[in-house]
């Protein structure tokens, strides 16, 4: 049996579903991560399920609960909004129409303090799992099973290399990667799911490689493996 | 990592073989496949019953509000009613009842639970556990045994059919969630492997065809009705295997049976609540009246 006894009975959560509780609170805790930061401001588009019944789930409180960094099974959670006026947080939410979309996704836009704005499209797809579909405009497959780097990079030959270079010198093992651009020698991005964390060291020499604009690690906690 | 077994029958064979009981090589299977040793995986398997206590107890005493408010005070009011002497399935039943009611209670108040295999089916396990574990005065470890063999069933469950209500409806969840603990309690009382399958097999056939019908979208009604049921279920279900009653069905073939049955259902009796009681006029009304106030702002973008 692959299937692990944890996996059956678990996991441990702030009810009352495991999609649009649970799992939209991980969707914006993960988000949130693949934003970097810091961010004052987070805007959630919400779709299908997710838009029509939020407020009986508390899917609105999960999301900014998540955005704030905290985890899924913290009884703090219904009291997210609280939470969030205390860290300086403002967030808002309206309805969207994604096309073909899960029935339980969100767009979530994190303003940054810089200026920058970053854009992820997830969706929870039950039993608290979730997947990143789209970070940016560019298509992407993660669903936060194992760690992973963002890099964000020009579409040049040689600078996948370079890239798996430095994780080499940090031994490294890439599990899954995927790179996605939107036109031939413009903007990509590359999602590389690794066996191991990675160290902050190894994502600021990743930012110095050539051709790459910024690369963004997101380690999990251990029980989100 | 494959892991031991695929299927209820090859658990069996196993168990058969190891002159074992499911629990110890469903806590093998789990040790090969997660690399964690027998302490680690009991450490786990300790928070998890103890975040089920708590959820099986905190709306015992004390009335949780939820959104719609459905089901508040349903756990509180069936434990005082449990201790009044005049019940028809007796103290211990309907106390089983009260702790299934309360998990549902805190689950629906976004209080914090284990999902048993699913949130909306929380309290059918952790309700079994600990009036078993009281009946026949267990230790903490004995019990947490029983939890490996249900959650075991549960995994099985989970790869040749289906838990999930959007799929196969109310049978997938509070069915599993049965089949998990009448399995549990017959390992408990010191039933075979054989009978713990028929059990679960039982407790499956006593679910088959359950639909999925939230009352306004919400996991309170008919959800909290179907954990006390099911609980109820799991321990006639194990009653019935104890006493000598066998399957004529092997588990898989119920399993599967189960899984068949779901995908038949229609998607209106699947957790989308369109039928069954979701779809009654006191349910409409009440989903207008709930979620009237506060409609999101319609965006443009796409």
């Amino acid at each position: 049996m692959n299937i692990s006894i944890f996996d059956s009975t678990g996991p441990i959560m702030i009810g009352s579903s495991s999609s649009h509780t649970a799992g939209a609170a991980r969707l914006a805790r993960i988000a949130a991560l693949i934003a970097g930061g810091p961010f004052s401001r987070v805007s959630f588009g919400l779709h299908g399920s997710f838009a029509k019944t939020y407020r009986g789930h508390g899917t609105d409180r999960a999301l900014v609960f998540g955005a704030l960094g905290y985890r899924e099974d913290d009884e703090r959670l219904p009291q997210a909004f609280e939470l969030a006026k205390h860290a300086g947080l403002a967030y808002d939410f309206y309805e969207i129409n994604l096309e073909g979309a899960h029935e339980n996704t969100a767009k979530i836009t994190f303003f940054l303090n810089d200026g920058s704005r970053q854009e992820i499209v997830g969706s929870s797809i039950g039993g608290a799992q979730i997947v990143i579909h789209r970070i940016n405009g560019f298509e992407t497959d993660f669903t936060a099973q194992s760690p992973a780097l963002f890099i964000s990079q020009q579409d040049r030959p040689g600078t996948v290399s370079d890239v798996t270079a430095v994780l080499a010198d940090y031994r490294i093992n890439i599990g899954v990667m995927k790179v996605s651009r939107k036109e031939k020698g413009g903007l990509a991005l590359c999602t590389i799911e690794t066996d191991d964390p990675i160290p902050e060291e190894a994502v600021q020499r990743l930012k110095k490689v050539r051709h790459v604009l910024s690369a963004q690690a997101v380690n999990l906690m251990e029980e989100d493996e | 990592m494959s892991g031991m077994y695929r299927n209820f029958e090859e658990l069996l064979d196993l168990a058969r073989k190891e002159g074992a009981p499911l629990w110890r090589i469903i806590l093998e299977n789990e040790m090969q496949i997660s690399g964690k040793s027998e302490e680690q995986i009991f450490a786990r398997l300790e928070k998890t019953f103890g975040v089920m206590e708590r959820s099986a107890s905190r709306a015992l005493e004390t009335p949780l509000s939820s959104v719609g408010g459905l089901i508040t005070g349903v756990s509180s009011r069936q434990n005082a009613y449990a201790q009044s002497g005049r019940t028809f399935c007796g103290a211990a039943l309907n106390r089983l009842m009260a702790l299934a009611l309360s998990c549902s209670e805190v689950n629906a108040s976004m209080g914090k639970i284990c999902a048993a295999p699913t949130a909306g089916a929380c309290g059918i396990v952790p309700a079994v556990l600990i009036v078993v574990r009281d009946q026949l005065g267990l230790t903490r470890d004995e019990t947490l045994k029983g939890l490996i063999t249900a959650s075991g069933v549960g995994a099985i469950i989970m790869a040749n059919a289906t838990v999930s209500g959007a799929e196969g409806g109310c049978q997938a969840e509070c069915g599993t969630a049965a089949a998990m603990a009448a399995a549990a309690a017959v390992e408990l009382a010191g039933g075979p492997p054989e009978t713990a399958a028929d059990a679960c097999c039982f407790a499956l056939m006593n679910a088959m065809g359950l639909v999925c019908d939230p009352v306004a979208g919400l996991v309170q009604v008919p959800c909290a009705q179907r954990n006390a049921s099911q609980a109820v279920n799991a321990l006639l279900s194990a009653d019935l295997a104890l006493g000598g009653m066998h399957s004529i069905i092997p588990p898989d073939e119920v399993i599967g049976a189960m899984y068949s049955t779901g995908r038949m259902l229609p998607v209106q009796l699947r957790e989308t609540a369109q039928g069954g009681l979701a779809a009654t006029p006191t349910a409409k009304r009440l989903f207008q009246e709930i979620f009237r106030e506060n409609p999101l702002k319609d965006s443009a973008e796409s």
